[in-house]
């Protein structure tokens, strides 16, 4: 034990010497770890950053809530069958309010995108939806300030708006939004209530901080036709349990809101939050094997950069080997010295690449979520000595099984 | 007590289709405190025997005992063990690592021998007084004469006390002053007991030693105690 660990301690020692007197080299290899290291960690940050953010925002849907759409949300094969699907209508809404018993409450949501000001402030292209009180039931949305518009105020179609946490700091740096009157559009309108932030960048469109809501009657008489657009319901079931007991539901009230004869398929969709984390899921699976392909094969590159000159190295230093061996250096020794001289060379490039990776996800943060995980710290520092070990592998064969005499008579 | 005995010993290397006999039949006792010269033309099977003499390299054929042990059947890392405690090799091209200073040059057996770090350096050092190059410790091979450099090579043949020194044209590369003082250095080795073994093909070189094995085609040629022998005048170490 007490002999490996002196032939370890030697072998560094040796292996040290070597990565000094040729600096330039050293390093110029190590840049190749260094680069593949650092995109493999930064990737890794960036996708576990957008799988974080991703699975805040989506908790803002709540799980146990179904959306009765006219399109189906993750399947684009039967897009222009959905075209001709009739719309979703607000007689189709309130028949299935009266039809539909297990539902505790149902929103029929339809949306807009305009202009939103308030003095000489204004953001553009904001998501508007119209919906009825029961909206915010169908959510888990928190609120930093005032409410969501009541039951009056939507049936009445008042010129009431929640707006979402971005817009809020966007139109009120100060935070004093509540009871403002905004533009939307040419029309003003009340702010009542100020969203929590709620998710963040990546849900998109989905992302409730860059939204605002009126009462739908509001968004008919101003912005959208009644008739020209659908409307989507949002069902809320009463707990998680009886998700799949109130889809049915849904679906056999609206099979007999449409008139459907038994034969005849759906002609609208029952869309859910799982079916947009499996969604979710595929599409981050196929970045991060797409992603960890790429800095994998850079990683790859820099390996065989390292092996290159692993094996540049053993030529020129046959008259070295020559010569340890002669003076009594094992086969072994040999090769210990030459794999402990690349694993050092990519632990070192590892570990500055891991710095650098974990410095430009802190400055990417600013932008863009990632999230610096501790077992990618682990995992790069066991790839590059692996990729030492396994590019020095063969090199150090070659040095090891050099016949001494061959080696000491080498020019 | 003999600390080589060869007997019969053949060596052949297959190169390409030809067998070439490097050595056809050779046998040498070698005693302690013995101080011998190898010589011969090129061709005449001298760099052979002399890897066989230092373990780099088993024979074909024939008996080869180290101190009473057959090296003939050992394995890589036995010889190398045995290269390391027991042979000091001094080469023609010194074969210092450039990028180490002198102490380093030295400790190397000692790193391979398992000696630990301090002691190794003691020791590395203590040999480099030996050699008469107290002043020149952590000076690298380029900043050292030839001269200089062989007695590095010297030092750190020394420095594990092997069995025997076995130096291979130790002059060759060395102007003739410098070579005699190398020479005067290899006398006062000797004169303290140690065994050494000396290849060379000039003549004058090799009549510093005691005794002088001719070599020629593979076989010994003669054998004979160096009737008039040279003895340096230059006092070249603090042995």
């Amino acid at each position: 034990m007490s002999s490996i660990i002196f032939e370890l301690n030697e072998g560094l020692a040796i292996a040290w010497r070597a990565i000094r007197a040729n600096k330039i080299r050293a390093a110029l290899t190590m840049l190749g770890i260094f680069i593949g290291v650092t995109a493999v960690v930064l990737m890794s940050t960036a996708i576990k950053g957008i799988d974080n953010s991703f699975k805040n925002g989506i908790s803002a849907l709540g799980s146990d809530v179904l959306y009765v759409d006219k399109w189906s949300w993750f399947s684009n094969d039967e897009w222009w069958r959905m075209r001709n699907r009739r719309n979703i209508d607000m007689e189709d809404f309130h028949k299935f309010k009266e039809l539909a018993k297990l539902p505790i409450a149902v929103a029929p949501v339809t949306n807009s995108v305009q202009t939103i000001k308030y003095g000489e402030r204004k953001v553009e292209s904001v998501f508007l939806n119209g919906s009825n009180s029961d909206y915010v039931k169908t959510t888990n949305f928190t609120f930093d300030q005032g409410r969501f518009y009541s039951e009056i105020e939507s049936n009445s179609s008042r010129n009431v708006a929640v707006i979402g946490s971005e817009i809020s700091s966007k139109l009120f740096p100060r935070g004093d939004a509540l009871d403002k009157t905004i533009k939307i559009g040419a029309t003003n309108f009340k702010i009542v209530g100020v969203l929590a932030e709620q998710g963040s960048v990546v849900l998109g469109p989905f992302n409730p901080d860059n939204q605002v809501f009126i009462p739908i009657g509001t968004i008919f008489k101003n912005f959208i036709s009644r008739h020209s657009q659908t409307v989507t319901l949002n069902v809320r079931a009463a707990n998680p349990g009886m998700v799949e007991e109130t889809k049915a539901e849904a679906e056999g009230v609206m099979r007999k809101i449409r008139g459907l004869a038994y034969d005849e398929p759906n002609d609208f969709s029952i869309n859910q939050q799982e079916g947009l984390q499996e969604q979710y899921d595929s599409f981050v699976g196929i970045i991060q094997i797409a992603g960890l392909f790429i800095t994998g094969l850079s990683l790859f590159v820099g390996a065989i950069g390292i092996m290159n000159i692993m094996f540049v190295s053993v030529k020129e230093r046959t008259k070295e080997i020559g010569l340890r061996k002669a003076i009594g250096a094992k086969r072994r020794t040999i090769l210990a010295q030459f794999l402990l001289e690349s694993s050092v060379i990519c632990l070192l490039g590892g570990l500055i690449g891991l710095i650098a990776a974990i410095l430009l996800s802190l400055m990417l943060n600013q932008f863009f979520p990632t999230s610096i995980q501790y077992d990618v710290v682990i995992i790069a520092i066991i790839i590059s000595l692996v990729t030492g070990i396994i590019s020095g592998l063969a090199p150090a064969y070659t040095a090891a099984k050099m016949d001494p005499v061959d080696a000491l008579r080498y020019e | 007590m003999n600390i080589i005995n060869i007997e019969h010993i053949a060596k052949v290397y297959q190169v390409g289709s030809e067998e070439v006999h490097a050595l056809r039949d050779v046998s040498l006792k070698i005693d302690k405190n013995e101080y011998v010269a190898i010589m011969g033309p090129s061709g005449s099977g001298k760099s052979t025997l002399m890897n066989m003499l230092g373990c780099l390299d088993t024979p074909t054929s024939g008996i080869y005992d180290f101190k009473g042990i057959s090296v003939s059947e050992m394995t890589d890392n036995e010889l190398a063990r045995i290269r390391n405690k027991e042979i000091g090799f001094v080469f023609q091209t010194f074969n210092l690592l450039a990028r180490s200073d002198a102490v380093h040059n030295v400790e190397l057996p000692l790193i391979y021998a398992g000696v630990a770090s301090t002691e190794r350096k003691e020791r590395a050092k203590q040999a480099l007084v030996d050699v008469g190059l107290a002043d020149r410790m952590h000076h690298k091979p380029n900043e050292l004469s030839g001269g200089q450099r062989q007695r590095v090579a010297i030092a750190r043949a020394l420095v594990s006390n092997p069995a025997i020194i076995l130096a291979d044209e130790p002059t060759g590369n060395l102007d003739s002053k410098t070579g005699e003082e190398i020479m005067g250095l290899f006398h006062e080795i000797h004169e303290k007991g140690n065994t050494i073994i000396l290849v060379t093909h000039e003549e004058y070189i090799a009549e510093h030693a005691l005794r002088i094995v001719r070599l020629k085609d593979g076989l010994i040629e003669k054998d004979e105690a160096v009737e008039k022998r040279f003895i340096p005048k230059v006092k070249a170490s603090n042995l």
